[in-house]
């Protein structure tokens, strides 16, 4: 520690410290721009300009490191001439015109320029314009405005992983753009909005429709992935205006993907539904929620007396809250039936009866910065779990060795140390390979199972095992690829059996918002029950569909609106007015998105994070834990008294906890890794499937914004160029891809990085919703 | 001083005498053979075959007083003493970016000399423990880059770089690096960044180089004279060195003269030499008119009018106390057609262009200063501007990253401090104290009769 006065005041700082941190110790404010406690040191914009004893001029107080004994002034004459200084040499180009300026009210310029700027400019000459950038459908610009701080630059640099924006020119002439002609594609790309502190970078669709000072600003939580980022969420009239980071350095530190900031605009969506639905004679008609509910406790109670209560099931999004996943679970089990799952894309259960406790990440979000070994089988990485890759990034650039194990090659934009991309029926042989040459390097192949010691391991398994097995805090992780791979439950015991050699941790990367949060709420089967995957191959009489959009949300699209066509009654709650449903459901019920109740999420690190609803529900629009507590009411059964969300929250966890810790074990017993012969002759096309970041759930797929940008382009038909050769096809060309009963007509993409043998398609999206299982057999041919 | 006669000039011994029409035309002299007939390569072979240590090799340099040539006149053996022993990678790079307007000694160097160069790098190499050394030489000399590279195929050749160098085990390879001519690529820093492939920006110091520099290794970075004249100091010991000086002033230096002389071209001269020989050697004031004023080391020095400039000898410490600085030793010599508005003001402009626009300071400015001197050159001056111009230049000064701000404020406020009467005229009355024609016949460009 080394001693330090700032302003006369003494005080104890770490070495290695700068002048700005010592200062924010005490809660010393010296203006900045450029400086970022995230971000690396720009020492750009000379804000920061201090006094220190002896130094000849002054310092900036985010790049000098204190020294024992300095004695720092941050208001003395010469920090203050020279803070000045800097002060009237940012506004000499700067539009002095906040009040048509979408960033006034929120403007660090604005602001610092009331304590330093002078009340007339004594520059006189013509200002510098210039030319606005296109950075795409979330950014807007305005770069007359900018002050040239960098923060996002060094953001897409250093945060975001590839250096998207940059400085062009010298001097006064200098632009930050992106490479020419592109744009900010980054799924992180809204936080350089954040991080401009003058109104160059504005957001797109919120920009010019309100001031920062007429909104309301709410507590909030993501409902989209498994991270749970704490938003805040601004409201005018009633109505969602824009989402920001509420920061919260345990989970998103200080930042939001897009997806989380821009999925607010689905809110407002004209495909809201507003009133209760019910279908009659193929006919539409809105009703009000009496006879709607009273409908649906009939259909429902007809079924359970007529086929049974096992002919009744239920399909709950992961994104669905614990409070309506308890009260959905509590429903049907009330009826009887043992039917109901979160697990919609998942197609391997066997693990089903053999988990210790929920599956989660296996340590705290926030200890991923501190691991030096990392293994993720089976994940796209950056579009699946934007900022758990972020955290990775850096933990890479710390040193951490991170090792990928997939069946794509799409760039973390982090540094890999090693990868291997293998067929999809591959990773479990490839996976066993990393355990045998683990094993082996600690001398433990003894316990080995035949199967898995009689492979040849792969120089690239080898190098993955030395370096899980070097390090010291080491951690294997289960990708959404994994777990909803074909073979999950063999992926899983492998990955298992790998971490316990090597000491690592084990955890999953959550899918969605609530996926532990399905298991603690028993929203997934026990025994005797029905499966997601089994609910909709061999069919049911009734379903109630909960905030999930079956025909995208399902593993088979195919076979689950097969599925829900067939069943004598289909009730589905969800905020919007679903075009599949309008087909296939007989009851809409309009419940509130997560910004229109009250509810509780558990991430993937098994943090329960309740929050409140932000406005209030559209129209007829009612939480759902109110209408299935209604529900539960009309049909009679027990246990639904509940008056407060907060009541079915405890009631789901017994009690209050803040971490549902001793609920989550990803440990599952008695599952031997099954080691089928490798199945590719080459003789059959595998689909690979990924869920593209922007069609992910029912509210992001509704967001305008959002699907004008990159990551929502049409799904393709990727695959590497000896497989178009296969197919004698040219990337560009119309290719019919079949599956099941189904095709869809895509348009063929060079992606060299995937293996042969293999075709990657999309899902979770309309045009591909007509195919099978995300992993299966295909055929491709020319249209 | 006896060895002066003997050894002077040692940086220019090569290049001829008989003026510049004679090099330009029997361009000749550089090669390796030229060099080794010379002594070439004496000095490293002399190091190798007395096995010195590293602290030999930088004790040697330490006694000469050599200081950096480049325009900030560290001393060099200082500098080398700098870098970390332990570090396993370092690097040796050498500043041939000579962008300050006024300059072209490092330019002469490479074309008569590129081998003084090559081996003041090997030796640099060898006090360091560097394995790899890199010369960053500015754009628009394109023909001396060519020449530089035939000449490092010379030295590898004959076995001064590479591999196990004259049998010592020591390994030096060197390399040629184009720059594109942006001017603040010749502060170390940017010039770093602009050999990692980066856009030329200063970096904050500290760190400083010598710990965290070429691809964040520990590196030592001097000037194409300093690395040029370190032979000749081993040929003839460091203090025989020094003693060609002054004290803390050792050697000899080039100084790029330019301007209103007869015979404008690159000199050396010992350190100390009065300022009157100098301006004799370039031939006196061309026309016979009389000195108005000269800039002593490169345009972002401060401008010394002649009364105290002829009072001046060219070395370090001389020209400080005169409130200037020997910079990089180009000396601008401007006589009594100078307009002292309009050479600021092309001045300024230089420096609006080429800052690098990272320190909001110099971003804004320099263009701010600009423009003020623009206007009043052009008669649109307003009674308050030289009190703004002090004022701005002390809100940059000290106030960047680099000196590059400073540069830009020193001829701002010398210009405006030794001939404030001329700006004040200029105001006042909206035209030139020195009358259009008599500039013209001055400089016979840029200033019409007509115009100004």
């Amino acid at each position: 520690m080394l001693d330090i006065e700032i302003d006369g005041q003494a005080l104890q700082v770490a070495e290695g410290s700068t002048i700005m941190e010592a200062a924010h110790q005490i809660g010393t404010y010296i203006p900045h721009f450029c400086y970022h406690k995230k971000l690396s040191i720009a020492a750009n914009c000379r804000m920061c300009l201090v006094q220190v004893e002896k130094a000849p001029k002054p310092l900036p107080a985010c790049a000098t490191p204190v020294t024992n004994g300095m004695k720092v002034q941050t208001h003395s004459e010469q920090a203050l001439t020279a803070q000045k200084g800097v002060m009237e040499f940012l506004l000499i180009n700067h539009p002095l015109d906040c009040p048509i300026c979408d960033q006034g009210g929120e403007c660090q310029l604005q602001d610092i320029s009331v304590g330093y700027g002078g009340g007339a400019s004594r520059y006189q000459e013509e200002k510098r314009v210039v030319v606005n950038k296109n950075l795409g459908p979330l950014v807007a610009t305005d770069m007359t405005r900018c002050i040239h701080c960098t923060r996002c630059v060094r953001f897409t640099q250093e945060i975001a992983g590839l250096m998207e924006l940059g400085q062009a020119y010298r001097g006064e002439h200098a632009e930050i753009m992106s490479f020419v002609g592109q744009t900010v594609d980054s799924e992180l790309s809204g936080n350089i909005i954040d991080l401009c502190p003058v109104g160059a970078l504005t957001s797109k669709p919120f920009r010019f429709s309100a001031r920062t000072w007429e909104l309301a600003r709410r507590k909030s939580v993501s409902p989209h992935d498994g991270l749970g980022a704490n938003l805040i969420v601004q409201t005018k009239h009633d109505r969602v205006m824009r989402v920001l980071p509420l920061e919260n350095e345990e989970i998103n530190e200080c930042w939001i993907s897009d997806k989380d900031r821009y999925s607010y605009e689905a809110l407002n969506s004209p495909e809201r539904l507003t009133k209760p639905m019910l279908k009659h004679g193929g006919e539409w008609h809105e009703v009000d929620w009496q006879k709607a509910l009273d409908y649906v406790a009939h259909a429902f109670r007809d079924i359970a007396k007529n086929h049974g209560a096992a002919a009744l099931g239920a399909l709950a999004a992961p994104q669905a809250t614990l409070e309506e996943l308890h009260l959905t679970q509590k429903l049907l089990r009330g009826l009887g039936s043992e039917n109901i799952d979160c697990r919609l894309r998942q197609s391997d259960f066997s693990d089903d009866g053999k988990r210790a406790g929920a599956p989660w990440l296996g340590m705290k979000i926030a200890e991923l910065n501190q691991l030096d070994r990392v293994l993720v089988i089976g994940s796209f990485l950056r579009k699946d779990h934007p900022l758990i890759t972020q955290r990775l990034r850096q933990a890479a650039k710390r040193g951490c060795q991170v090792s990928l194990v997939h069946s794509a090659d799409d760039n973390p934009l982090l540094n890999v140390f090693a990868k291997s991309i293998v067929a999809p029926a591959q990773l479990p042989q490839f996976l066993a390979q990393v355990v045998k040459a683990a094993a082996e390097q600690k001398g433990a192949a003894a316990g080995l199972d035949a199967g898995i010691a009689a492979l040849s391991v792969t120089p690239d398994a080898q190098r993955i095992a030395a370096s899980l097995v070097s390090g010291a805090n080491t951690a294997v992780f289960l990708g959404n690829f994994a777990q909803q791979h074909a073979q999950a439950a063999t992926l899983h015991a492998l990955a298992q059996q790998l971490a316990s050699i090597t000491g690592a941790k084990f955890g999953y990367l959550g899918e969605a918002a609530n996926s532990v949060g399905a298991y603690i709420a028993k929203a997934v089967p026990a025994a005797g029950g029905l499966n997601a995957a089994q609910m909709i191959a061999t069919p049911l009489k009734g379903y109630l569909v909960l905030q999930a959009e079956a025909e995208l949300d399902c593993a088979n699209p195919q076979q689950a609106l097969a599925a829900l066509k067939q069943a004598a009654t289909v009730v589905v709650l969800s905020p919007f007015k679903l075009a599949g449903a309008l087909d296939y459901a007989d009851v809409l019920l309009p419940v509130a998105p997560f910004s229109e109740t009250s509810g509780s999420f558990i991430n993937t690190e098994g943090r329960v994070q309740s929050f409140n609803g932000v406005v209030k529900p559209l129209g007829d629009t009612r939480p759902a834990w109110k209408v299935l507590r209604v529900l539960g009411n009309l049909l009679g059964l027990a246990g639904f008294e509940q008056n407060s969300s907060e009541e079915v929250r405890d009631e789901a966890l017994g009690g209050k906890p803040q971490f549902v810790g001793e609920k989550l074990d990803n440990r599952v017993n008695g599952v031997a890794p099954k080691l089928t012969p490798a199945i590719f002759a080459m003789t059959t096309i595998q689909r690979i499937a990924d869920v593209p970041i922007h069609f992910a759930d029912a509210l992001v797929r509704r967001a305008p914004s959002l699907r004008q940008s990159k990551d929502a382009a049409k799904p393709a038909a990727r695959m590497n160029a000896a497989m178009l050769a296969k197919f004698g096809l040219a990337a560009g060309d119309q290719a019919r891809i079949r599956q099941g009963t189904g095709e869809a007509l895509l348009t063929t993409q060079l992606d060299a990085g995937l293996p042969d043998g293999c075709v990657r398609v999309a899902a979770a999206h309309p045009l591909t919703a007509t195919l099978g299982a995300m992993s299966g057999e295909i055929t491709v041919e020319r249209a | 001083m006896a060895l002066i006669s003997a050894i002077n000039p040692l940086l220019t011994a090569g290049w001829q005498t008989g003026g510049h029409e004679w090099r330009m035309e029997k361009d000749a002299g550089w090669r390796l053979k030229d060099y080794e007939a010379r002594g070439g390569y004496k000095a490293l072979r002399k190091i190798i075959n007395d096995k010195l240590t590293q602290d030999d090799v930088i004790g040697e340099v330490k006694k000469s007083a050599l200081r950096g040539r480049g325009g900030a006149g560290f001393p060099t053996g200082l500098k080398w003493g700098f870098m970390p022993k332990a570090a396993p990678v370092k690097y040796i790079v050498c500043n041939t970016d000579e962008g300050e307007p006024g300059t072209f000694k490092d330019r002469d160097l490479l074309r008569y000399d590129p081998h003084s160069v090559i081996e003041g790098m090997i030796i640099a190499g060898y006090a360091v423990g560097a394995a790899l050394g890199y010369n960053y030489i500015h754009g628009e000399i394109y023909e001396i880059y060519q020449r530089f590279e035939e000449a490092l195929d010379e030295a590898r050749a004959a076995g001064y770089l590479g591999g196990n160098i004259l049998g010592s085990g020591f390994n030096f390879d060197l390399f040629a690096h184009q720059g594109w001519g942006a001017y603040i690529c010749g502060e170390e820093s940017a010039l770093l960044e602009s050999i990692e492939g980066k856009k030329g920006q200063p970096r904050f110091k500290p760190p400083f180089p010598a710990n965290v520099g070429l691809y964040g290794k520990p590196t030592t970075i001097n000037n194409t004279e300093s690395f040029a004249a370190i032979p000749f100091i081993f040929n003839i010991g460091g203090e025989n060195y020094l003693n060609l000086g002054k004290p803390n002033n050792g050697g000899t230096k080039l100084y790029s003269v330019s301007g209103h002389v007869n015979r404008p071209g690159n000199y050396e001269v010992p350190m100390g030499t009065p300022f009157a020989t100098l301006l004799e050697m370039a031939g006196g004031m061309r026309g016979g008119r009389k000195l108005k004023a000269v800039i002593p080391g490169g345009s972002s020095a401060p401008v010394l009018p002649a009364e105290i400039m002829m009072d001046c000898t060219m070395d370090y410490d001389s020209l400080a106390k005169a409130g200037s600085m020997l910079g990089s030793g180009a000396v601008i010599v401007m006589d009594e057609t100078v307009c002292m508005v309009k050479a600021l003001e092309r001045l300024s402009y230089f420096y609006f262009e080429e800052s690098c626009g990272q320190c909001t300071p110099c971003r804004e400015g320099t263009g701010w200063l600009y423009r003020i001197v623009h206007r009043i050159e052009h008669g649109q001056g307003r009674a308050d501007d030289l009190e703004l111009l002090n004022s701005l230049t002390e809100n940059i000064m000290g106030r960047t990253i680099c000196a590059l701000g400073d540069a830009a404020a020193l001829p701002v406020r010398s210009f405006t401090k030794h001939f404030k009467s001329e700006f004040e005229y200029h105001i006042e009355h909206k035209k030139c104290l020195v009358p259009p024609d008599v500039q013209y016949e001055g400089s016979k460009i840029y200033v019409r009769p007509s115009a100004c």
